[in-house]
């Protein structure tokens, strides 16, 4: 059956395969691989399918608790949330393709995740993402931006799932290796699951969906290493997606699994009909045998390496019942899809690919997901970079700073902006479930026939985690659980998405190490298990790699969906308070109040003013015990209906986060403020100290004393700051107004400033 | 009484209607196949948003041929009600139900938001419940709703108050900042001469529920009920 071939060091490294690998696959099978078994080995071992480098570290995860109904390793994490509904959730990137060819890498992006969700039985009713690019003064970000953008538009809008939220970020280390993180959450009756598993010997093994052609060969290969300058090249290892058959598949799998006729189905996602097929065998200890002469084809001529390796989108691999395959198929007909017996399950754990009845491969299944290579991979701490801090002023007299225009310019920060721009072009409201709409701290969707809803955030910030990847991951879920606690709900589990560099750089291990550390710390602090979530490494082009950006996808609960909060002034009057402490001493603050005034004066030329700052600055510091108790003192506020309405106040610090709480919101005219601080604090810090552990919360006036009774018995500060007034922002240090700015003009430089850079 | 939501392969807001009908109105609802000739007895149509058959070639150009358009013209030429949403409506233009086409917006871009809608006529079964003025907040969804027409039958419309719903700004003014996509005289829907096919860019089934901000759409539905009551 093999054709032997010589099998070059130069094909190795074509297939991103070690000489050290390529020796396990030869004792694995005894004997030589073909070039079809070899190009198999090469996707499964990648790095994007084998987790080869960071497996090691992702066990030292939380994944357990009393919710959670299915941990990491299936296609997607479930968790019960009661009244007989189970939720699956995940997310996952598609970085690599997405510079390549922005509006199908995205599109394909959200097609994967969608149908990792719904190979689950799950419908799925929400969508986000997390996105970052260079900065938008250059036009190759821009086009990036606009293409991904338009991508997720293009294939979730016509899906008809609902893009409720997420985040978009801007920095310099993004210009040639943007992210694009998507997750997707689906929802279904908990009576059954359904698995990637190919049960029961003889079972037929049926391929749905599109017919495979040549696109996207080696795209699995491709997420696996780094780029150079000819990474355009690499443009038809992109996959083209097809929202409209995706639709159809959708409905046609949901109807076929109610049949109780199917015994497992996967996604054909990356790596294609070879991951789906060992790893359906793998996961249920069987083996598989298919023949490629059934298997759909779009183009004539393809060899068995091209169908195993074909990366075409909208495919599914399922395994039936024995004798009900005509139930399967008339359902998938009605659909007007294609559905072919390709082969069936056997019991010798083998995957075996045959062409027209030849042997053209056959591999142990295991030896492809199990037990493929696990590397404990040096780590290194990289030297402490040295923070290019701005002069500090030798006269020691501080310049005057005119905090209103300050404030407006970093209002227009495309990091801090309104992302307006982005989410009018997705379908937020299909599916007429959406309570909070896009732009609140959390996206809130209904669960109809319930009184629940579901809240939504994604949180990443690799700013941080660049210094102190532990704390800054812990501060990165401590964000995502503040998010959801200030819409009114509960923080119940999470996804992650883990962006890095090049992991045969010791450096990128360390930070990888120590940003699952931090991770694990704070998931097991605020009782948030990680069900699932993807890794992406190599992030690099031309050697030049991203912060160390793990996303977090946190879900929580709100019962009932009429406790669900705006982050808005709501009423003339309302008293506003934060809870939390102002200011938290230490070098963060320091740093930020000896350099702001600096900055201001040295500051050369135009550009993202807020960005630059903030770059110069540490991490800002978090104790878990102090943020679980701010968070439990406004869910308590919020379900005491003490609370009207809750904010996070993070990016951009007390001043940004006050300011976006005065805007307007859908019918919700804007508000003024009257805001007091004592003047304990360096101006500075009080205004944009990134401070961690600090919710602005608005009430009436009345319920105040109930609050701060809520505040002392849980230890939280509660400063009441000034109340809902008039048209202007403005606020008092001590017995001086430092800024008296109409929340118009403010309103204006945050709104219109994304859209600016892409009016022609 | 029963109403009766169409699936194309591709439409996608047939749950949020059928969930709207049975759950907020409270009426009877069954979903139509687009492979169906008949229309299973129902006394009105809802034809839903969506992107049937993918939009490709032009929106609604390849669903105007399933068989049970058949049935829906021959119903909506026996005075039964039609109302087409977004998607919907341009399935009933391509179909010929309605006059005029949909341009791409102005923008270029899809444009999901709330917007307001002016009900410039109310002697329609679809909004015999409102008044004449009235400013309704409903979303929009669409890449193509930037509605065209030739000037004669923009004219007829217009003598024939067949203009059922106009972009305007929440106090009732029809300007151009309050038109998103760029649609001729701001128009949002238009219904036919017989006054009982209705189509409109809108979602209301999306502005039916007060939790999900706004719940000014239902009077549109409400005003087919009581259509249909006293018919």
């Amino acid at each position: 059956m093999i054709t032997e071939i010589e099998i070059t060091p130069e094909i190795l490294a074509q297939h991103n395969l070690t000489e050290e690998e390529y020796l396990r696959i030869v004792q694995v099978l005894g004997r030589q691989p073909n070039l079809t078994e070899l190009g198999i080995f090469s996707v499964m071992w990648s790095e994007h399918c084998s987790y080869k480098s960071s497996k090691v570290h992702l066990k030292r995860l939380p994944t357990g608790g009393a919710r959670v109904l299915q941990g990491p390793g299936e296609n997607a994490g479930i968790i019960d949330i009661g009244d007989g509904y189970a939720i699956a959730f995940k997310i996952e990137s598609h970085n690599h393709p997405s510079f390549i060819e922005p509006f199908q890498g995205a599109a394909t992006g959200v097609g994967g995740i969608l149908r990792d969700i719904f190979t689950m039985e799950a419908r799925p009713i929400a969508a986000m993402n997390s996105l970052r690019f260079g900065p938008l003064e250059n036009s190759q970000n821009r086009h990036l931006m606009q293409g991904v953008v338009a991508g997720i538009a293009g294939y979730g809008n016509c899906f008809g799932v609902p893009t409720v939220g997420g985040e978009v970020m801007f920095d310099e280390c993004y210009s040639q290796n943007p992210l694009v993180n998507a997750f997707a959450l689906g929802i279904f009756k908990k009576d059954r699951i359904f698995y990637g598993r190919a049960r029961g010997v003889g079972n037929p093994v049926i391929y749905v969906g599109a017919k495979t052609g040549r696109d996207g060969i080696h795209g699995a290969t491709m997420a696996s290493a780094e780029f150079d300058t000819g990474s355009e090249s690499k443009r038809p290892n992109v996959q083209v997606g097809d929202p409209f058959l995706e639709k159809l598949l959708l409905e046609a799998c949901l109807e076929a699994m109610k049949t109780g006729a199917i015994v497992g189905i996967q996604d054909m996602g990356a790596a294609g009909l070879t991951c789906s097929t060992c790893e359906m065998g793998g996961r249920a200890g069987t083996g598989i045998e298919i023949d490629l002469q059934f298997v759909p084809q779009r183009e004539s001529g393809m060899t068995p390496y091209e169908i195993m390796l074909s990366e075409s989108q909208e495919r599914m691999l399922l395994v039936a019942e024995k004798g009900r395959e005509d139930e399967v198929f008339r359902i998938f007909g009605k659909w007007g899809i294609d559905a072919v017996t390709i082969g069936k399950v056997t019991a010798d754990g083998l995957l075996r690919i045959k062409d027209r009845g030849v042997i053209v491969a056959e591999i142990p299944n295991v030896a492809l997901t199990e037990e493929a290579p696990i590397y404990n991979r040096p780590v290194r701490k990289p030297e402490d970079r040295a923070r290019s801090r701005p002069h500090t002023s030798s006269s020691g007299v501080k310049p005057k700073i005119a905090f209103g225009s300050l404030l407006r310019q970093f209002l227009s920060s495309a990091n801090l902006a309104s992302k307006e721009w982005v989410y009018r072009q997705y379908d937020h409201m299909v599916r007429t479930n959406t309570v909070q709409l896009p732009g609140a701290d959390a996206a809130v969707i209904r669960i109809k026939g319930t009184d629940k809803a579901l809240a939504l955030s994604l949180d990443g910030n690799g700013r941080y985690c660049r210094y102190e990847s532990r704390l800054g991951a812990q501060i990165a879920v401590a964000e995502a659980c503040r998010n959801l606690v200030c819409v009114g709900a509960r923080p119940l589990a999470a996804t992650n998405c883990l962006n890095f560099g090049n992991p045969e750089k010791p450096e990128t291990m360390w930070q990888f190490s120590q940003v699952i550390d931090g991770m694990a710390d704070a998931c097991r602090h605020f009782e948030t298990p990680i069900t699932g979530g993807n890794v992406s490494f190599y992030n690099e082009t031309l050697g030049e790699g991203i912060y160390p950006t793990p996303v977090i996808g946190m879900v929580g609960l709100i019962q009932p969906v009429s406790q669900t909060r705006g982050s808005w002034f709501m009423e003339e009057g309302h008293l506003i308070v934060l809870l939390g402490k102002m200011v938290e001493e230490g070098e963060y603050h320091q740093s930020v109040s000896q350099t702001l005034a600096e900055f201001c004066n040295g500051r050369k030329g135009s550009g993202d003013f807020y960005t630059q700052w903030v770059n110069q600055l540490p991490c800002p510091p978090l104790s878990l015990e102090l943020e679980a108790r701010v968070q439990k003192t406004c869910l308590e506020g919020i379900r005491a209906e003490l609370i009207v309405s809750a904010h996070d106040c993070s990016d951009g610090g007390l001043a940004v986060a006050l300011a976006e709480m005065s805007f307007s919101h859908f019918r919700k005219p804007p508000f003024g403020a009257e805001i007091e601080f004592p003047d304990a604090f360096t101006v500075e810090s009080l205004l944009f100290g990134e401070f961690q552990s600090r919710i602005l919360v608005t009430l009436e006036r009345k319920d105040l004393l109930c609050l701060q009774t809520l505040a002392r018995e849980n230890s939280v500060d509660c400063l009441q700051l000034g109340h809902v007034s008039g048209s202007h922002l403005s606020v008092k240090f001590g017995k001086s107004l430092i800024i008296n700015e109409p929340v118009s003009a403010l309103e204006d430089a945050w709104r219109g400033s994304i859209s600016r850079y892409f009016q022609n | 009484m029963k109403f009766g939501v169409i699936i194309f392969p591709g439409t996608n807001c047939e749950h949020d209607v059928y969930h709207m009908i049975a759950k907020v109105l409270r009426q009877p609802v069954e979903f139509i196949w687009h492979q169906s000739h008949d229309l299973a007895g129902c006394d009105a149509i809802i034809v839903p948003g969506g992107f049937a058959y993918g939009d490709y070639l032009r929106t609604g150009a390849i669903a105007r041929f399933s068989p049970v358009m058949e049935a829906v013209c021959g119903f909506a030429a026996k005075d039964g009600l039609v109302l087409g949403i977004c998607n919907g409506f341009q399935i009933l233009l391509e179909a010929g139900l309605l006059p005029g086409a949909m341009l791409r917006n102005k923008g270029l871009k899809y444009v999901c938001q709330h917007v307001y809608v002016r009900v410039e006529s109310t002697n329609t079964p679809f909004t015999s419940r409102a008044q004449k003025g009235q400013v309704l907040c409903i979303p929009i969804g669409h890449m193509e709703g930037n509605y065209f027409v030739d000037r004669e039958t923009l004219q007829r419309l217009e003598n024939n108050q067949q203009v059922i719903f106009r972009y305007s700004t929440p106090e009732g003014q029809i300007t151009e900042a309050a038109n998103p996509n760029g649609s001729l005289a701001s128009i949002a829907g238009i219904c036919n001469h017989s006054r009982n096919v209705l189509g409109m860019m809108p979602h209301p089934e999306r502005a039916s529920e007060a939790l999900l901000g706004s719940d000014e759409g239902l009077i549109i539905f409400e005003s087919m009920v009581n259509a249909l009551v006293h018919s």
